[in-house]
């Protein structure tokens, strides 16, 4: 049994995953517990989020994303532990701390029949906004052109920008996103990232899970890896990643050189052919690409490292699946 | 924008924009009201005929009277032979000083008001001739009383259901779809506090029925259905407001219990649809046994419906708030804290 999942990995140099030092923590869990019947949907989760940061909550679905979301943002009161959030209380309801927390809950939720634009107005007036600021959000989220739409005319991709827009209308210091990007085309998603580092750049601190590994790793500063309601593995994407030692997949086309040859380049451990590919594996990735340069066989040339779903995998003994 | 008022504007609009609730809250109980006023518009106000052979002075004080309404004949074979057809209840004959009336004796309430009405002009003239002084006088005023003409029983009545239909079915369809699509929760994250979202909820519907009030009466006026307002109409206001607030609790209540929109409009149906046919939504409530009487005072519409009969028709005044204003509040209390108690954020 693992006690301190992130020692898993053996990467964990700050405990519960601290982020560095000198920045104020945003976001406090300690040891969190949710337990419906015999189901513990979150069951001893901590983590600290500083100031400015984009962190990530991955893991499949049931994992418990969620409810340690609507934890934190006080939509669900705890079995027991701890949240402090930008050095409140979020449980019980506390008004003090709403204005400076914004949440795009799981499900898009909008009133009836209103534009995009009245959406804004709408949800910015609980806040006490002013309805100009509804302009500035939907050119944040490029939703201007769509201001007159009803929302149940908007796409996905649409909607989730609009839901976020709602997040941010009331310039909050602390967001909240649950899965923003889940059932979107991936053109969709892309876009989607844009919009979530423009929010990164105007300071805010971000919390957001989802469950495409692939896309937190482009886009957190750093992430929890939970499943079972456990946090398995927290830090950084690239040292989680780099901290696997898993060997770096460098792809040639079939034919570019012989197996033999590949074989006899400093650095090679492993070499594989199918009937398009010539796969080499490597933990030393460089001298091996300067060697291959040296060739001149980086034609259709692709580097495959490790991913956060290697790390889910080695954490787990399962495919991550989503 | 305040909280308060977006978020009434915000409702409004949706309101307005959604075809099918303005069709439910306006047009549905309005097609009753049309259907059920024309088909009802004549009975009641209909006087009864009598066929005339000759004149002279008591057929001009029937004439006079407007009692009943005279047919000329000039030939008394044809005009018996209406009365013995069924078509007229009976013939007059008035030749010189005699007065000969010859009716069917098969329907006796009518038979009866003829002859009563007759003998009574013919001693009035008979007094008259005489020039005697009479000892008794006698003073006849019509009031409005429970046999009301149909259009104004109908557009109280069909008013307050109305008004059941937009309070009820507005409030539980909003909380369960707020709900499902968690805009409460959402709602939940603001600073607002829930008294904020509730009173601009209930704002709206109270403006909805006021809509709903000027709507009907205003289509009932018209000569078509000929409603004659008495007494202080603007007391229907009240009415208004209090049911709305009755209904929105029941809704409310409804709402609580149902996680879908389809099941709370079912739900809504079931209690609208009884509690309509047995508070005298679609007949006045004097007609019914007595039983159904007493269930009736068991919902709140019975209690608006009649104190909306009492000020928009009846010529009544403050007195008749007291009773249904009374009963309306204690609905809303009693039923708003259940509904408060089993009230939830969340599915
Ligand atoms: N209100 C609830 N009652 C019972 N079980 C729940 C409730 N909310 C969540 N769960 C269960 O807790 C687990 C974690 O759910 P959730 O936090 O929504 O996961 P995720 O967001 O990672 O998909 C799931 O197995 C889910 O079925
Ligand atoms: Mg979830």
């Amino acid at each position: 049994m693992v006690t301190a999942p992130e020692t898993v990995v053996g990467l964990c140099a700050r405990p519960y995953g601290l982020p560095m030092t000198g920045e104020r923590a945003a976001v406090v869990v300690s040891d969190i517990r949710k337990h419906y019947g015999d189901l513990k949907a979150v069951d001893g989760v901590s983590f600290t989020v500083a100031e400015g940061e984009f962190f990530g909550i991955l893991g499949p679905n049931g994992a418990g994303k969620t409810t340690t979301l609507e934890i934190v943002e006080g939509l669900r009161k705890a079995d027991s532990g701890r949240v402090r959030l930008l050095d409140e209380d979020p449980w019980p309801r506390n008004p003090a701390l709403l204005p400076r927390i914004g949440v795009q809950l799981q499900a898009s939720s909008f009133f009836e029949k209103l534009t995009a634009k009245e959406q804004l107005e709408t949800f910015g007036s609980l806040y006490g906004v002013p309805a100009s600021r509804a302009a500035e959000m939907l050119e944040l989220v490029g939703l201007t052109d769509k201001a007159d739409v009803r929302e149940n005319k908007l796409s996905g991709g649409q909607r989730q920008r609009l839901s976020i827009a709602c997040a941010l209308v009331h310039d909050p210091d602390v967001v909240f996103l649950d899965e923003p990007t889940a059932a979107l085309d991936p053109q969709a998603r892309r876009n989607l990232w844009d919009v979530l580092r423009a929010i990164q750049q105007r300071g805010k601190t971000i919390v957001y899970t989802t469950h495409y590994l692939d896309e937190a790793e482009i886009l957190c500063d750093r992430v929890a890896i939970m499943d079972k309601g456990r946090i398995l593995a927290m830090d950084a994407p690239a040292t989680l990643v780099r901290g696997l030692d898993a060997p770096t997949h460098v792809v040639l086309q079939r034919g570019a050189m012989t197996v033999d040859d590949a074989r006899a380049i400093t650095g090679v451990e492993q070499v594989q052919e199918d009937e398009v590919s010539l796969t080499i594996a490597t933990r030393r990735p460089a001298p091996v690409l300067s060697a291959l340069a040296e060739r001149g066989t980086l034609d259709g040339l692709q580097v495959r490292t490790a991913t956060l779903e290697d790390v889910f995998l080695s954490l787990t003994g399962r495919e991550y699946r989503a | 924008m305040t909280a308060f008022k977006s978020l009434s504007a915000a409702m409004v609009k949706g309101f307005l924009r959604d075809r099918l609730t303005l069709f439910f809250v306006f047009v549905f109980p309005l097609m009753f009201l049309v259907v059920f006023g024309l088909l009802f518009r004549d009975s009641g106000a209909e006087k009864t005929k009598v066929a005339v052979v000759g004149d002279g002075p008591v057929v001009s004080a029937l004439a006079e009277s407007g009692a009943l309404e005279l047919e000329k004949h000039d030939d008394f074979e044809a005009a018996r032979r209406k009365v013995d057809d069924g078509d007229l209840p009976a013939v007059i004959v008035a030749r010189g000083g005699a007065v000969e009336l010859t009716f069917a004796a098969g329907d006796q309430t009518q038979a009866q008001t003829v002859l009563g009405v007759v003998s009574g002009t013919v001693d009035k003239v008979n007094l008259a001739a005489t020039g005697v002084v009479p000892a008794f006088s006698f003073k006849a005023q019509p009031v409005e009383d429970a046999s009301l003409k149909p259009i104004q029983y109908l557009t109280p009545g069909i008013l307050s259901w109305a008004v059941s239909i937009s309070g009820v079915f507005g409030a539980a369809l909003t909380l369960v779809s707020w709900r499902k699509k968690q805009v409460l929760r959402r709602i939940r994250l603001a600073p607002v506090g829930p008294t904020v979202v509730l009173s601009s909820r209930i704002l709206v519907s109270i403006g909805t029925a006021v809509a709903q009030g000027v709507v009907f009466v205003a289509v009932a006026l018209t000569p078509l259905f000929g409603l004659e307002l008495t007494g202080s109409w603007w007391l229907a206001l009240p009415l208004l407001v209090l049911g709305t607030t009755a209904f929105f609790a029941i809704g409310m209540l409804v709402g609580a219990f149902c996680k879908t929109e389809e099941a709370a409009s079912g739900a809504a149906n079931i209690v609208i649809m009884p509690m309509a046919f047995l508070s005298g939504t679609f007949f006045p409530l004097e007609k019914a046994p007595g039983w159904l009487q007493a269930v009736s005072n068991a919902f709140p519409l019975r209690h608006m419906n009649d104190g909306m009969l009492d000020v928009l028709v009846r010529g009544k005044g403050v007195e008749a708030l007291l009773l249904p204003s009374a009963v309306l509040i204690a609905f809303t209390l009693v039923v708003g804290f259940i509904a408060a108690r089993v009230f939830r954020w969340e599915d």
